[in-house]
């Protein structure tokens, strides 16, 4: 299996001002929904982000426990590719730049 | 209702053996031409769940995605209900078949949850179309344990 790192969610770029703020990374965060079954969305964070069974896991239950979790994150492009294939499956995705 | 114990199984194959009593199938016959036919109609408040926005402070945004990707996320549901129907009586199913049956249980479940309003841990309630709902449930998890095995 593939283990796909994650980019760090912060970055230490000082003095962002409006003028690169597309240069911002963007996050993926999934929500958490009263229908999705735990053992689907591990399932899914399996598939599409090659992670271990373990991380797609403490990703699960962040996002079942603490509402929300960020589960990738990068240019505008591939955040919306993660977003489209995480609204393929159903899941509750969204994005936004990263503060 | 005769339900197996393990309704879904992979076999050494790489194929998925599907073990399903008469009753269930008739159960499961209907469903996948319903939600065809409720996702004719965009404004189904019912459908939400499987069309999310992308973009929650972004109007033009979220206009643009819906533009870039609306059709494939229909086009990509309708295939996979498509492919759950023409193999509902199926005793097994090839990775791209169980796959559609994944995407069309999840689906179903998220409209039917949603026409429920279900609330996380509420206590299971006694009406035929919970029942259909908790028995969905139970056959996406199978399917979902069948699946996951190639990632243990």
């Amino acid at each position: 299996m593939t283990t796909i790192a994650p980019a760090p969610v912060r970055t230490d770029l000082p003095n962002i001002d409006e003028s690169n703020k597309e240069d911002r990374p963007w996050i993926v965060i999934v929500w958490n929904d009263p229908i999705n079954l735990m053992s689907y969305v591990t399932f899914v964070f399996q598939k599409l982000f090659g992670f271990p069974k373990a991380k797609a896991e403490k990703l699960m239950l962040d996002v079942h426990l603490k509402g929300k979790a960020v589960v990738s994150s990068g240019p505008k492009e591939k955040a919306e590719l993660d977003v489209f294939r995480l609204h393929e499956h159903g899941l509750w995705a969204t994005m936004q730049h990263d503060t | 209702m005769a339900v197996f114990r393990r309704p879904v199984k992979r076999l050494r194959s790489g194929r998925y053996q599907l073990r399903l009593s008469p009753e269930e199938r008739e159960l499961l016959r209907g469903l996948p031409g319903q939600l065809k036919e409720l996702l004719a109609d965009t404004d189904e408040p019912a459908l939400r769940r499987l069309f999310p926005p992308a973009y929650i402070d972004d109007k033009e945004g979220e206009a643009e995605y819906r533009r870039l990707v609306g059709d494939d996320l229909l086009q990509g549901r309708q295939a996979a209900l498509d492919l759950m129907a023409e193999t509902i009586d199926a005793t097994e199913l090839d990775e791209q078949q169980v796959t559609a049956w994944l995407s069309s249980l999840n689906d179903l479940r998220l409209v039917i949850g949603t026409q429920l309003d279900v609330r996380e841990d509420e206590e299971p309630l006694d009406t035929p179309i919970h029942q259909v709902y908790y028995y969905l449930t139970m056959l996406e998890d199978a399917v979902i344990n069948a699946l996951s095995s190639q990632y243990d």
